[in-house]
């Protein structure tokens, strides 16, 4: 190319008329109000063509400064807040909270509570996978065909969270050393005729989309993240166990009573976009399981441990770091209180979007401009969490 | 499985020698026991962690500051906190705590990013909220707060400006922070103008 470059100058041909168009690198910015980023994310993306060169993620537009409300309110106070940081798991962020300030104040979590975080965490695994696999097909072109079948089951969820907590979405259902809310019988009955049903919504949708050649198409061999590197960009969640890391903090730190249950942790082998597709469906299986033997197993007692005060709560002074496995990986709640242990001195949350994002651009490099929209949506941001 | 705190200690001793280390205890509930590394020797500590076939700790979970204004008898200091975990061997944390002076020219951290590409948004998120620079970052630029924004946010000093989402009210806390701060208007002028509405 060069030689042939060289050779129209030396002729004094100007490239135009010899039929050679000089071709430039073109910068695009993606977002940040834009259907594919899922919220208000940017990407400035550098093309060659159609093919992607170099790719640097732009946040911080819905940024609230979360940490900060949070140290200024006492350490109940923060607890609908966790549900904003991802709306879509309300149910994990507050478990994930609760258990960070349960191990720096030392309280014990009665049995039935344990059992019922595990139903509503796993129902919420559901409700999240599903939706992220419709979303994920929406960017590659199936116009809202599958979020309008995962929009439907998600109903389901949606209504039995509401019975249970009193919201859909923003349930605020956790409280230090249990939850706020006793499960009936109807609601129990409202989870298990959920759970009897899903296995047969989880067939009809991969009938519809597993096998799919236009899925195949746009997802095999696309945005491939090697195993080290996703270990070493502590990538978590589906998107690192579609690499093969076979980490889940559900097996690793078998909070709550996950020890006792019996459940597989699916991995991928090729960590490629179809892997991070499959491996929702086969985690939602799991989860089918793990809600089959909660619900069986749902012992009598107390949900709240007896010597938790509601009010004027304290928490010796200390750090820890507390952390659960949420549908899109580690969350991680760091908390630091004073002396007086009324409100947090320090907050910090560790989001598992935004650093699964990190390696967003190892993933896209080389692949054509359609395919980062795609390789996004199979990272499964929310971006209440990305900012907070 | 991770020897106990004071054998860790004595290990990561051998592996920097004349690093200062010392063992920081949390409640008793917690059970997480941490060191305090000096910033000089915090990279060869880490990179120990890191290679050390005992440790294998693969996988840097989180990265956060932590402000600790000046006390009356102490000076303050800025701490970040890096919880590293293994992967490989599945067990965990190790946690490292580094101090730098609160001034933002002094406020200076050596990076782990070179060891942990998952460092990266971490860091540069302390960065831009709590001034710490890290020397040795690829990229540290601000990423939650706009490029053009001056303060740090989550230091425990920091006053947010007054001239936005500016309320005026007469008894209000505002109003007060914006006498005692030369405020926007001047004071007898903003009440009048709000008296006569």
């Amino acid at each position: 190319m060069i030689q042939a470059q060289s050779a129209i100058e030396s002729s004094g041909v100007t490239p135009s008329t010899a039929g050679i168009i000089e071709t430039q690198t073109l910068e695009v910015s993606i977002g940040p109000q834009h259907p594919s980023t899922h919220g208000v994310f940017r990407m400035d993306v550098v093309i060659d063509g159609e093919v992607v060169v170099k790719l640097k993620p732009v946040m911080g537009y819905l940024h609230r400064n979360h940490e900060q409300l949070a140290e200024k309110m006492t350490w109940l106070d923060s607890m609908p807040y966790t549900d904003r940081l991802d709306y879509f798991n309300s149910m994990a962020n507050n478990w994930a909270y609760a258990l960070s300030v349960e191990k720096l104040a030392g309280i014990k979590v009665p049995e039935r509570a344990e059992y019922i975080r595990v139903i509503v965490a796993e129902l919420t695994r559901l409700l999240n996978h599903t939706v992220a696999i419709g979303f994920l097909l929406n960017d590659m072109g199936a116009w809202f065909t599958p979020v309008l079948y995962a929009f439907r089951e998600r109903e389901k969820i949606v209504d039995l969270f509401e019975a249970v907590s009193g919201s859909r979405m923003m349930c605020n259902y956790y409280r230090f050393g249990g939850v706020r809310v006793d499960f009936d019988e109807k609601m129990l009955a409202m989870a298990r005729d959920i759970v009897e049903r899903y296995p047969q919504f989880l067939d009809e949708f991969e009938k519809l989309l597993t096998e799919n050649e236009v899925l195949l198409a746009r997802t095999q061999r696309i945005g491939i993240l090697p195993r080290e590197q996703a270990i070493n960009g502590s990538i978590t969640g589906p998107v690192a166990r579609a690499s093969g890391v076979d980490y889940d903090i559900r097996k690793v730190d078998k909070y709550g009573v996950y020890g006792g249950l019996d459940f597989r942790v699916p991995l991928g082998e090729v960590g490629d976009t179809y892997d991070r597709y499959y491996i929702r469906i086969l985690e939602m299986r799991e989860a089918i399981k793990i809600l089959q033997q909660a619900l069986c197993g749902l012992p009598s007692g107390p949900i709240i441990a007896p010597e938790v005060k509601l009010r004027n709560f304290r928490v010796p002074a200390g750090d820890g770091y507390g952390r659960i496995e949420t549908p899109k990986g580690e969350l991680g709640f760091y908390l630091v209180a004073d002396e007086t242990g009324k409100m947090p001195y320090r907050y910090h949350v560790r989001p598992p979007c935004f650093i699964n994002l990190t390696l967003l651009e190892d993933m896209c490099l080389g692949h054509k401009l359609a395919d980062t929209v795609v390789i996004l949506g199979s990272i499964d941001i929310v971006l209440g969490e990305v900012d907070r | 499985m991770i020897p106990a705190i004071e054998q860790l200690r004595e290990a990561t001793l051998v592996a920097a020698p004349g690093a200062s280390v010392e063992v920081v205890a949390s409640t008793p509930a917690v059970q997480q026991l941490s060191l305090l590394v000096d910033r000089e020797h915090l990279f060869a500590v880490a990179k120990f962690f890191k290679q050390e076939a005992r440790f294998q700790m693969d996988f840097c979970s989180c990265v956060t500051g932590v402000d600790y204004p000046a006390k009356a008898d102490k000076p303050g200091f800025i701490e970040v906190v890096y919880h590293l975990y293994s992967v490989a061997q599945k067990h965990g944390p190790i946690i490292l705590k580094v101090r730098a002076p609160r001034e933002l020219a002094q406020c200076e951290v050596p990076s782990l990013t070179p060891l942990w590409r998952g460092c990266e948004f971490q860091e540069r998120e302390a960065y831009d909220l709590f001034g710490v620079r890290f020397t040795g970052h690829p990229d540290l630029r601000r990423i939650l707060m706009w490029d053009e924004f001056t303060d740090h946010p989550l230091r425990k000093d920091y006053q947010p400006p007054l001239d936005y989402e500016w309320e005026p009210t007469p008894h209000g806390e505002t109003l007060a922070r914006a006498r005692q701060m030369g405020g926007l208007m001047p004071p007898s002028a903003s009440a009048e103008k709000l008296g006569s509405k």
